[in-house]
């Protein structure tokens, strides 16, 4: 898959975010957002995964058929899409059913982020750093070829951030994408870096506006 | 396609039954309600069998609110929504899938309930019969019209009383001629099936307009 971000704005509540954000990545590509706080990182990917709408600019992918956007990618982020109630077994079967592409099973998923104990088991008894690995492990149950994350290490244990870069690195070596939003170095090799300037840099909003 | 919506359906049903889903309180909170009123009218059995399908349509219509408030909020809280969006299928199957489990957790098991608690409010056999059956055919319309107010306060915390405020005036057709049909089986100058057919038409009309809106107010951009 490819995919090409050309000129793209974003304005959250009046106040313009970034603007002028371009991009390309081909099979294998890494991409690693970095920014200060508040900076756009977060926005950027929710542009991506088409929850925002961007101010000025286009998007568009090449190589995968007639899926569109959302239809490619896997976005792993704060809110991580885990019913507490539920096991982690049947979370992942959940996703696996919704999202299609089916590749490893949930417990196969699992066992590779050293959760395999953890498939029977209400993902409300997990830790911050397990529901993460939890939330990982979707990646790997569908087959999709880009993955959004956002802050993938926040509360992962340097083992875990180990297995993750790992993960990582196999899926580019199979042609796949990696969009990053990060404030650590992510073991990511050879990453474009896109470094979005804080907002004071930004020009400030042109047209009035309702807040909307 | 039909799988991921049977998985959403299967999930939501489980969830139901699990630690802080609705589960059965819809129900027990419609039979408070069927309850209450003999309490409030006294034992005047001509009246309570008079008004008795009015009655259980009411605490239907108010019971079907029961989890609504929670049906798009929760996945939108959680990020279960953004899976939803991301999958393959159109956000207005999502919903039809939502609604369907909702249904089947308050609608149904109130319109199966109904002829028990009909006893509650002095109902002869036909009265008891008629009032399941209207309720059968009426409450997924209450499921749908619910829904477009749940996706409109999906993003606002405590929205519950916004909602109910939202969707109870639109229920007020369905409740209507939901009641009708009920009484006209006992008596009265109006066929049983005309009302009944009215009844059917309005849950199709909300299952078709309920579920477009509903996504729509869904995929409405922040």
């Amino acid at each position: 898959m490819r995919l090409s971000v050309d000129n793209l704005a974003c304005r959250r509540s009046g106040r313009r975010i970034f603007a002028n954000l371009s991009f390309g990545l081909g099979p294998g590509d890494a991409l690693a957002v970095t920014g200060r706080n508040g900076a756009g990182k977060s926005s950027l990917l929710a542009i991506l995964t088409g929850r925002l709408r961007p101010d000025a600019g286009q998007i568009a992918i090449a190589d995968v058929g007639e899926a569109s956007l959302p239809e490619c990618l896997h976005a792993v982020g704060h809110r991580d899409g885990l019913k507490s109630s539920l096991t982690a077994g049947e979370n992942l079967l959940f996703a696996q059913r919704i999202l299609g592409a089916p590749r490893l099973s949930p417990g196969d998923a699992l066992e590779r982020l050293g959760l395999g104990h953890a498939h029977d088991l209400p993902v409300a008894y997990l830790s911050a750093g397990q529901r993460r690995r939890v939330a990982l492990a979707r990646l790997l149950v569908c087959a999709r070829p880009l993955w959004l994350l956002d802050e993938p290490t926040a509360a992962l244990d340097t083992a875990s951030q180990a297995v993750l870069a790992a993960l990582m690195a196999a899926h580019r070596a199979e042609g796949g994408l990696v969009i990053a939003a990060t404030h650590q170095a992510l073991g990511l090799s050879d990453a474009t870096e896109l470094r979005i300037e804080t907002a004071a840099a930004a020009p400030v909003t042109d047209v009035t506006e309702d807040w909307a | 396609m039909t799988r991921a919506v049977l998985a959403l359906i299967a999930r939501d049903l489980r969830l139901s039954g699990r630690v802080g889903g609705s589960g059965a309180l819809s129900l027990v909170f419609f039979l408070m309600i069927v309850a209450l009123v003999p309490f409030a009218l006294g034992p005047d059995l001509n009246l309570l069998s008079r008004i008795g399908p009015a009655i259980l349509w009411l605490a239907a219509v108010l019971a079907t609110l029961i989890g609504l408030d929670r049906l798009f909020q929760a996945d939108e809280e959680d990020g279960s929504l953004d899976l939803m969006t991301a999958a393959p299928v159109p956000l207005e199957l999502v919903v039809l899938g939502k609604v369907t489990a909702h249904w089947l957790t308050t609608g149904l098991p109130l319109a199966l309930a109904a002829p028990l608690f009909g006893l509650l409010v002095a109902l002869d056999g036909t009265a008891m019969s008629s009032t399941a059956l209207t309720l059968l055919a009426g409450t997924p319309a209450l499921s749908f019209i619910g829904a477009v107010g749940a996706a409109l306060t999906a993003s606002i915390r405590r929205g519950g009383l916004i909602l109910a405020v939202l969707v109870l005036p639109l229920m007020i057709p369905t409740l209507i001629f939901g009641v009708s049909a009920a009484q006209a089986a006992s008596g009265g100058t109006v066929p049983f099936l005309v009302p009944l057919a009215v009844l059917a038409a309005l849950t199709l009309i909300a299952a078709v307009v309920g579920t477009l809106a509903a996504a729509a107010a869904l995929r409405w951009p922040e």
